[in-house]
């Protein structure tokens, strides 16, 4: 087990290493054969695992490698725990990992920063696989802040382009925030529970809960601290999972390469937060408070970012809103108490997602790094096979049975309707209403690309032409997990639940949202602009994105700058540079321009100050005695 | 018979006087000299007042000691004060302030 482990945790970070440090002297080809090796070592010790755990039910192994320290009574462990979601998300990670790097080699051909990007992807995928396979909360944040790190460089790999940077420091600052929660969720752990190892922490938590232990963390009030742990550990996952309020950073990581994209923005890294919180699921089931608190910012970020999916032109955003979206159901699924639910939709997602991305990037990549939707059209003539990826990619986002999405969007929407906390009537009206945002959304960026007239200039429609195979394997492989996973699943009630479908209000949300899309962006293609005329106010809301970027810009940017330039007028250089540095130099100034007179030079002086100074002690001395 | 404090009393005048001639002294450096040597010989006066009323002789035999002693630190102030008038042309105290800071 060690060893299988060792197998699949090392070869990526030796292929990031080699790629990283060695690769201006191996060359660019060897730089993407030894990560794609690593990764594919990887993948393959991922089935074995999974292969036994969930397919041959076995139990649950958790392993001690060494003892990284002691202080006190605390022991830090480097521990990896492995189960069945272990197992799910090794295959997640380690499966769509392999895919992108196979894909890069295509996308990133010609880049400057070719084995730069192996080596960080790479790093990614290490990363990652520490976090899902930790034991302890130490570790796993080792793996958060690593992933964060690598998705930190990764959205500024362009670091030549302005928003990238931009986009790349927004990201780490707004998981910097979220991270407060989580660490100081981490020390309520540790104060509450003596130890971070999840095992003796999960089983413990009942015993713990039904002593009702409560905090005062205002004078006067008093909180359970179950339930305040939840949910600081739960803004650490809003942060990585991009919940609102702290979503802000995911569209802006657009700015990356779309195999980044894909891998760390829609299927791997953003799930984090969904497999923490699946992951302390025993711990979460004792606050009813936090799993409304969770149900409610699921539901509201799966329908309000889904509704700025419509209006976004970029291809990329669209598909970055609609990410947003559908974590934000796998959140609700979290809250609803449906955890196998919403790692169903995490493991569909992945795929369809990774697809979409994939299938997006084939078609910037054809169009010669044109991502403005206004400029495509009618591409379907041209990149046949990438038509029907995608196609099927939306299919199974807009939740059409049989495609997988379907099966694991219904799952969540059943648990939440089923669901009794508080919240959980208007998280079932919300994600109800995504279900038809989400098939408009989809669809008109489908309608937009494919569809229609081609906007793009005669001259460079002969350009357009399917990319090679590293490309469109990928899309393929990925296009048949998006068809099947669903089915896999759910093998024995698969037709049942399809069939019963039919007769369920998400699916006739789904196809209204796809029929409006293709009766405005095909049939009468004016509407929208009409819309967007006629309701100015909504559109321009939209645009904003409900003002949370104009507000963290003219708050916290903006105050936080004043603040700086306040502290740097008065602290710095008044306080520090003039008061303490050249104020300490003028103290000394002054005191011996004081002291200098004393010194005369004549000696009549010195014998004087010397008889003084005699009578002076000889008196003293009689004072005393 | 001389009592003991009328001799202190005539020590003490003399060490008195030689400190108003240190402090009071502006212009030569000899004068400066000579109050130093007084007050040494003072303070050594005193030493052969109690070595006699102790019937001590080794307050005595320190005096011949410290005159020793007191005739090489002349022989040096000496020296100095030449050196100094050779360099500076004068041996004026109130011109002599070049340790002035």
């Amino acid at each position: 087990m060690q060893l299988l482990l060792t197998a699949i945790l090392l070869p990526p970070l030796l292929g990031a290493i080699l790629a990283g440090i060695f690769g201006t002297i191996i060359g660019r080809v060897a730089s993407h054969r030894v990560t794609v090796l690593g990764v594919l070592i990887s993948f393959i010790c991922s089935c074995i695992i999974f292969k036994n755990f969930i397919l041959d039910h076995q139990s649950t192994q958790n392993i001690i490698a060494y003892t990284w320290g002691t202080s006190g009574a605390f022991q830090f462990n480097v521990g990896f725990l492995i189960d069945n979601l272990t197992a799910t998300m090794l295959m997640v990670v380690t499966s769509v990992s392999l895919l992108v790097h196979v894909y890069s080699i295509g996308y990133m051909r010609g880049d400057a920063g070719y084995q730069r990007f192996f080596s960080y992807i790479s790093l990614f995928t290490f990363a990652m696989l520490m976090l899902i396979t930790a034991n302890n909360f130490f570790q796993l944040f080792f793996g958060w802040e690593a992933v964060g790190l690598v998705s930190y460089l990764l959205i500024g790999f362009w670091f030549t382009r302005e928003p990238a940077n931009f986009g790349s420091l927004k990201a780490f600052i707004v998981n910097r925030v979220s991270d407060v929660g989580f660490i100081l969720g981490i020390g309520g752990v540790i104060t509450l529970f003596g130890t971070v190892d999840f095992l003796p922490v999960l089983a413990q938590a009942p015993k713990v809960a039904a002593s009702l232990p409560t905090i005062s963390l205002f004078a006067g009030t008093s909180w359970s601290i179950i339930t305040v742990i939840c949910i600081l550990l739960f803004i650490g996952a809003m942060g990585k999972s991009a919940q609102m309020p702290l979503h802000i950073w995911l569209p802006e990581s657009m700015e990356g390469p779309t195999p980044i994209s894909a891998l760390i923005h829609a299927a791997t890294m953003v799930t984090a937060g969904v497999y923490m919180v699946a992951r302390l699921s025993p711990l979460y089931e004792l606050s009813a408070s936090a799993l409304t608190f969770i149900l409610v910012i699921g539901a509201t970020t799966a329908l309000f970012t889904g509704i700025l999916g419509v209006v976004q032109n970029d291809i990329k955003r669209v598909i970055a809103y609609s990410t947003l979206s559908q974590l934000g159901y796998m959140v609700a699924a979290l809250g609803a108490s449906a955890f196998a639910a919403g790692i169903f939709h995490l493991v569909t997602h992945a795929a369809f997602k990774a697809l979409l991305f994939l299938a997006a990037g084939s078609v910037i990549l054809a169009l010669h790094h044109e991502q403005d939707m206004r400029k495509m059209g009618g591409l379907r003539r041209y990149l046949p096979l990438t038509y029907s990826c995608f196609l099927v990619g939306a299919l199974a986002l807009a939740a059409i049975p049989p495609f997988s999405g379907f099966y694991s969007k219904d799952a969540i929407i059943e648990a939440v309707h089923l669901s009794t906390i508080h919240g959980a009537s208007y998280a079932y009206v919300a994600l109800m209403i995504g279900v038809f945002v989400t098939a408009l959304y989809i669809f008109r960026a489908f309608f937009m690309t494919f569809h229609g007239s081609c906007s793009a200039n005669s001259a460079s429609q002969d350009n357009i032409r399917e990319n090679g195979w590293v490309i469109w394997l990928p899309l393929v492989i990925l296009a048949i997990a998006s068809i099947t996973i669903g089915m896999i699943v759910k093998h024995a009630d698969a037709l049942q639940l399809a069939l019963h479908a039919f007769t369920s209000l998400p699916f006739w949300l789904a196809i209204a949202g796809i029929v409006t899309a293709w009766f405005c962006y095909v049939i009468r293609p004016a509407i929208p602009a009409m819309l967007a005329n006629k309701f100015s106010w909504l559109y321009y809301i939209l645009i904003k994105k409900y003002g949370f970027d104009d507000f963290n810009q003219i708050v916290f940017v903006r105050g936080t700058r004043a603040l700086a330039q306040l502290l740097y007028n008065y602290g710095d250089q008044r306080l520090i540079d003039d008061g303490l540095v050249n104020g300490s130099g003028r103290l000394i100034q002054w005191i011996s321009a004081t002291l200098k007179r004393l010194q005369t030079g004549y000696i009549y002086n010195y014998a004087l100050a010397m008889i003084i100074g005699v009578l002076a002690l000889v008196l003293w001395q009689m004072l005393i005695a | 018979m001389i009592t003991l404090n009328s001799a202190l009393i005539v020590t003490a005048i003399l060490f008195s006087l030689s400190l108003i001639g240190l402090v009071l002294n502006r212009h030569n450096l000899i004068v400066l000299l000579m109050c130093v040597e007084l007050m040494l010989l003072a303070v050594n006066t005193n030493f052969i007042i109690f070595s006699h009323f102790l019937n001590d002789l080794a307050g005595q035999v320190f005096v011949f000691f410290i005159l020793a002693v007191a005739a090489a630190e002349a022989a040096i102030g000496l020296a100095i004060l030449i050196l100094i008038f050779r360099k500076q042309k004068t041996i004026n105290v109130s011109e002599l302030n070049t340790l002035k800071g």
